[in-house]
């Protein structure tokens, strides 16, 4: 592909500690101008920490960076944009209070007055060699992420990036946008660009990448060169990516799977819907908020033992939904029924006890306390009910004697029940989050995103308590952003786009192009 | 009450609006500068205080009222710095930290008073004003507005140039970018500590300058604590105007008229309290609030301390 | 409540405490004073002296108040600063009213009234502070700030417009007499009111540690998102909060009439709102310790203020020292933090 020259960057055993992981251990890596390099690994594998190294945000422990070949150091985001490497971030990193244009002038120098004209000629070009349309004096904030998405590649091009890393650029994205992001990649592959492309999904890596690199547990395990890449069935790639990954190892199977993206799809359990609805929202709007997206007459029925997925491109409405469903937002107008009882002015305590629970995605924003103990955590939303609590004084010895024996049960761990929870890894939090909201009397669960940020073995075992929780005959929402897991858990797959329901189908599993145009908002 | 038609009445009210509008304006643009980029300065107080006792020392010890004036700023920025290094640098309750600073610089000061100027009661003579020629002729506004300390003219040009600076400087756009989003502005290749830390020295200088004002030309003599809560006016008025300038000079003319008012009235020996002029104003930004409220608009990342990589 | 041990937690605030009485030392050294001669007579007359003992206890009743109200926003993240308004309105009505209600009352009664008149009126003074913030999100620091120095005015107004002794010249209200006061302990200048602030303190840290209430608060405080996941009712909590904190605010400001004082003057105002937060913070919200803080600042005040008189050091020295004491403090975690990062990633 590229001749035989000098990697745009080198690095030489890269080591990176955090308090109790290694999070990259001595890697060594080439990334070459003009050619795409997929960064694959699950959660948890040390790429966003490789990433943060080559953006300035930290420094390796160990270990050196090359520059085309030079020694080189990266001590800030600034030294990095200097040294001509530009990165989009998993999460927009823009201020959605001012607009298109100014967030890209962020950074100039700061004794020269702002360069309107110059920084419009400049985002002009970017956006035509990008293939892109946005108008640069719109607010930020009101535009969609996807687009954001593309003022941050602008932003990263900004200076003459010679590299440009995108970390999981897909995941907030439409089929059709990840399609558009493929083709700008490989504009800028031809302009001599080396692009890094971090995903956890193989499909997306063996689709895009010239070549595949493969992160597990802190570790390079192993990589595909473009010689052999161009030669390989995804078939053979996907072969050699699980090889790779786990070894000779059979019993990593459902990881394997689950990396796919290929759990065996289309579940369409026989689901009896000729009784009454478990749950049911009718017409449902919410009043809008900056930066929003709200509920627009969103109508809905759940029946026992289902699961339904709701997919869509985040910042649709889902967290309005979610929120609706919980009780933690009011409706603007329209109704919300639990067994043809009208509970659209309760609660989150009263639908609780009407067995409705609600395992957010924001697990440390809302669904914790991270500075309080997993025992008070696990009890969050029980506060001042007996048995825990007599006449509104805390009983904590049985607090701390149940939670010691919901640790024990759940797997939690944790070095005691009365550790901060912000002590915890991803998954044990989540692990926390599931004990305390599919408890024995639950028979109406809402997830957010369950898997989001988890690594393989957690993402299998969230999974795991999803379809148990259906097997016990709950009913069951699942939004995700994900299609994959959704073809993998559901039995009727809805789709959102700003704030409605564009459709809803049964899971076949073979869906995908239909749904995904639904989700940038055609009619089913 | 026909004395308080008078227009000699009239010029003196005015001209003590002025007065006692100037330090709260300039506490009032400082904080706001602060509170744009993230920082909720309370010790604003304490750093009016160490300019008000600097630039009155440096005044009366070198005999110009300029070097105080760069003294007052100096102190207060002085002040600033301890509050960057605790609450930005080390990410400390900005809270606590700025308690601290103004319970300090209470204490520190006043002791310095105490030992330097208690006995002998040293004070300046009236500063100088200078009259803006041809406005200052206007009958009464001419030598009410027009004939003040050159203080009283930087302080107000202040307000365009900090509007401009605010909307179409890079300055403005990374302060902005430290308050609402510190790791977009990070992820630019630009510091959120250095900004952070040049916003909070930027404001420990105008207010230090607006106490140095306070003690050099308002009572030309320091006494302890005589800032008064000017400062925590200056973080009211900060709040209220939502990173719009002219809107500090707005609240600084309406305490500075109350202020000005209990004076006069306290010299024209009328017998309304003086007290209930002074609540005036707090009343009125208090029915603002209640008849406007609304769910104020400040920085999302305000009095949060940026550590890169956390969220 | 904190996992680390006593001796670990000692350390911590005694290293500050000392580095500031080191640091200030050096303040007054440089003043040409005896910092040695200074300390040990503020001990001696702040602590060791009886007399000192007591008027130090008696300085601590108001301070406790504070600081449990304090404690009790604080804990809910909520930031009242408005102390100074709360206590000293409370003060100036209990001032009006107990010498009123002792001519038709008996004497345990006007006081038990007395102090229930306080507390409503430092509770209704948070009430426009609570609204905003309950209903409209409005940032309370701005608000309460606001309504201290309206309270602070509107008190010398009534001083001066409703409650003015015809009997006196300068302005303040009528006078409890000293027979009708808050019973004194024994044989002791100490009033009862110390052990109402006691046993509000205790009475705070019970609720904050051991009841559903508490923990609410504590939720609120810690993350209001997950007080709201948790169907927390937060503007009911957002009001009980105001209430209870501006309320024992001002039941400090109604002992120290009761107990002291027995009337209000116009332009009085011990300002005690800025000197308290430091101390609760120091106790990191802890209502034990705080007990430990109050005490023992309340024996530097009162001995630095004997001290203004016999060796020429104003008692404003005790501000520096305390605002020392809490940059020291910060400085302490802060090495704390890095090194304890530091054994971890080794």
């Amino acid at each position: 592909m590229s001749e035989a020259s000098t990697p745009a960057i080198s690095l030489k055993g890269v080591t990176k500690r955090f308090p109790g992981v290694v999070a990259n251990d001595a890697i060594t890596l080439d990334f070459f101008s003009g050619e795409i390099h997929a960064l694959l690994g699950e959660n948890g594998a040390g790429k966003s920490t490789l990433i943060g190294l080559l953006a300035g945000m930290q420094q390796p422990d160990e270990g050196s960076f090359e520059l085309f070949g030079r020694p080189a150091r990266i001590l800030s985001p600034r030294d990095s944009l200097d040294r001509g490497i530009g990165t989009v971030f998993q999460h927009v990193l823009l201020v959605p209070s001012l607009s298109v244009l100014e967030n890209l002038m962020l950074g100039g120098s700061w004794w020269r007055p702002l360069g309107r004209e110059g920084a419009l000629r400049t985002f002009g070009e970017l956006a035509a060699m990008l293939g892109v349309t946005i108008d640069p004096d719109a607010p930020v904030g009101r535009l969609e992420l996807g687009q954001q998405q593309q003022v941050e590649i602008i932003r990263a091009l900004w200076r003459d990036a010679k590299v440009l890393i995108l970390d999981e650029p897909t995941s907030m994205l439409t089929p059709q946008g990840v399609e558009d992001l493929g083709r700008v990649m490989r504009r800028l592959k031809e302009g001599g660009v080396a692009v890094i492309f971090i995903t956890h999904k193989l499909r997306e890596a063996y689709a895009f990448g010239d070549r595949i690199s493969v992160l597990r547990l802190g570790r390079l395990v192993g990589a595909v060169p473009p010689e052999r890449l161009e030669r390989m069935s995804e078939l053979e790639v996907t072969d050699e990516v699980i090889r790779l990954m786990f070894g000779q190892d059979k019993s990593y199977g459902d990881m394997a799977e689950t990396l796919l993206g290929r759990g065996h799809r289309g579940r369409l359990n026989p689901v009896n819907r000729s009784g009454r609805p478990l749950l049911e929202l009718v017409d449902v709007s919410t009043a809008a908020e900056m930066g929003e997206c709200a509920l627009k007459s969103l109508s809905l029925a759940l029946w026992p033992g289902e699961v339904v997925g709701i997919a869509g491109v985040d910042g649709n409405g889902q967290k309005h939904l979610a929120e609706v469903l919980a009780g933690q937002r009011p409706v603007a107008s329209g109704r919300m029924l639990i067994e043809e009882v009208d509970v659209t002015t309760e609660g989150v305590g009263a639908r609780r006890r009407r067995g409705l629970s609600y395992i957010t995605d924001e697990r440390l924003g809302e669904g914790t306390v991270s500075s309080m103990s997993v025992a008070t955590n696990l009890v969050l939303k029980e506060v001042g009910r007996p048995p825990l609590w007599r006449s509104g004084v805390t009983l904590w010895e049985r607090i701390h004697e149940s939670a010691r024996e919901q640790i024990v049960r759940h797997d939690i761990r944790t070095p005691s029940e009365r550790t901060p929870l912000g002590r915890l890894s991803g998954g044990n939090i989540q692990k926390v989050l599931l004990a305390r909201e599919l408890g024995e009397a639950m028979r109406i669960a809402v997830f957010n995103k369950p898997t989001y940020g988890l690594d393989l073995q957690n993402t299998n075992l969230a999974r795991q308590r999803i379809r148990e929780s259906a097997a016990r005959g709950m009913a069951t929402l699942v939004i995700s952003t994900e299609l994959d897991e959704l073809f993998e858990l559901a039995d009727r797959i809805a789709v959102m786009f700003q704030g409605r329901l564009v459709g809803i189908v049964e899971n076949s599993g073979e869906d995908e192009e239909r749904i995904g145009r639904m989700m940038t908002g055609a009619a089913a | 009450m026909e004395a308080l038609l008078t227009s000699t009445f009239l010029t003196a009210l005015l001209y003590g609006v002025v007065t006692a509008g100037l330090p709260l304006l300039l506490a009032g643009l400082g904080e706001q500068i602060s509170e744009k980029a993230g920082v909720l300065n309370i010790g604003i107080e304490g750093m009016m205080l160490a300019g008000a006792y600097a630039g009155f020392a440096v005044a009366l010890g070198a005999h110009s009222l300029w070097l105080g004036f760069m003294a007052g700023a100096l102190a207060g920025a002085a002040v600033a710095s301890l509050m960057a290094l605790f609450c930005i640098r080390y990410g400390m309750n900005q809270i606590v930290i700025g308690i601290a600073l103004t319970l300090g610089a209470e204490g520190l000061t006043a002791l310095l008073h105490h030992f330097q100027f208690a006995r002998t009661r040293p004070s300046l003579g009236k500063a100088p004003d200078f009259s803006i020629p041809l406005l200052s002729d206007i009958p009464v506004l001419g030598s009410a507005l027009f004939t003040h300390n050159p203080v009283v003219y930087l302080g107000v040009a202040l307000v365009p140039a900090l509007a401009w600076l605010f909307k179409h400087s890079a300055v403005g756009l990374n302060l902005q970018a430290a308050g609402d989003k510190p790791g977009a502005l990070d992820a630019s290749g630009v510091s959120v500590t250095m900004t952070r830390t040049g916003a909070v020295l930027a404001t420990g200088a105008f207010a230090g300058l607006g106490g140095a004002y306070m003690s050099e030309v308002g009572a030309g003599l320091f006494v302890p604590f005589m800032t008064g809560g000017a400062g925590f006016i200056g973080i009211v008025l900060a709040m209220l105007a939502r990173g719009r300038p002219l809107w500090v000079l707005y609240g600084a003319l309406l305490f500075g008229v109350s202020l000005a008012l209990t004076t006069a009235l306290q010299i024209g020996g009328f017998n309304i309290p003086t007290d209930v002029v002074q609540m005036l104003p707090f009343f009125m930004v208090m029915l603002v609030l209640v008849i406007f409220a609304r769910h104020s608009v400040l920085p999302p990342a305000l009095g949060l301390p940026y550590v890169r990589g956390e969220r | 409540m904190s996992a680390e041990g006593l001796p670990a937690a000692v350390l911590r605030v005694g290293l500050p405490i000392l580095l500031a009485f080191a640091a200030g030392a050096l303040i007054l050294l440089a003043l040409g004073k005896n910092p040695l001669d200074y300390y040990a007579f503020v001990f001696r007359r702040g602590l060791l002296s009886w007399a000192g003992l007591q008027e130090t206890i008696t300085r601590s009743a108001p301070l406790l108040l504070i600081a449990a109200g304090l404690i009790v926003a604080f804990r809910a993240g909520i930031w009242n600063l408005g102390v100074d308004g709360q206590f000293l309105l409370a003060a100036v009505v209990c001032a009006a009213v107990a010498p009123w209600l002792i001519g038709f009352l008996p004497r345990w009664l006007t006081l038990v009234s007395s102090l229930i008149v306080a507390a409503l009126v430092g509770a209704s003074w948070s009430l426009v502070p609570a609204l905003l913030k309950a209903r409209y999100g409005v940032n309370e620091i701005i608000t309460t700030l606001m309504m201290s120095f309206l309270g602070i005015s509107l008190a010398n107004v009534l001083i001066k417009a409703a409650f003015w002794d015809p009997a006196t010249t300068v302005p303040q209200t009528r006078t409890l007499p000293v027979a009708s006061r808050l019973p004194r302990l024994f044989d002791t200048t100490i009033h009862f009111g110390i052990v109402i602030a006691v046993v509000a303190i205790l009475f705070v840290h019970f609720v904050m540690t051991r009841t559903a209430f508490g923990l609410k608060l504590r939720i609120v405080g810690a993350n209001p998102h997950a007080a709201v996941h948790a169907g927390l009712p937060m503007a009911p909590l957002t009001f009980a909060t105001f209430a209870l904190s501006a309320a024992l605010i001002g039941m400090g400001g109604a002992i120290e009439i009761l107990g002291v004082h027995g009337t209000v003057r116009a332009d009085w105002n011990p300002a005690y709102g800025l000197l308290v937060i430091p101390l609760v913070f120091l106790a990191r919200f802890n209502g034990l310790g705080s007990i430990v803080f109050v005490l023992f600042f309340a024996a530097l005040q009162i001995g630095g203020e004997s001290a203004a008189r016999r060796l020429d050091v104003p008692h404003y020295y005790v501000l520096l020292l305390v605002s020392l004491v809490l940059l020291f403090l910060a400085i302490v975690e802060y090495l704390d933090q890095q090194s304890s990062r530091r054994r971890v990633a080794a």
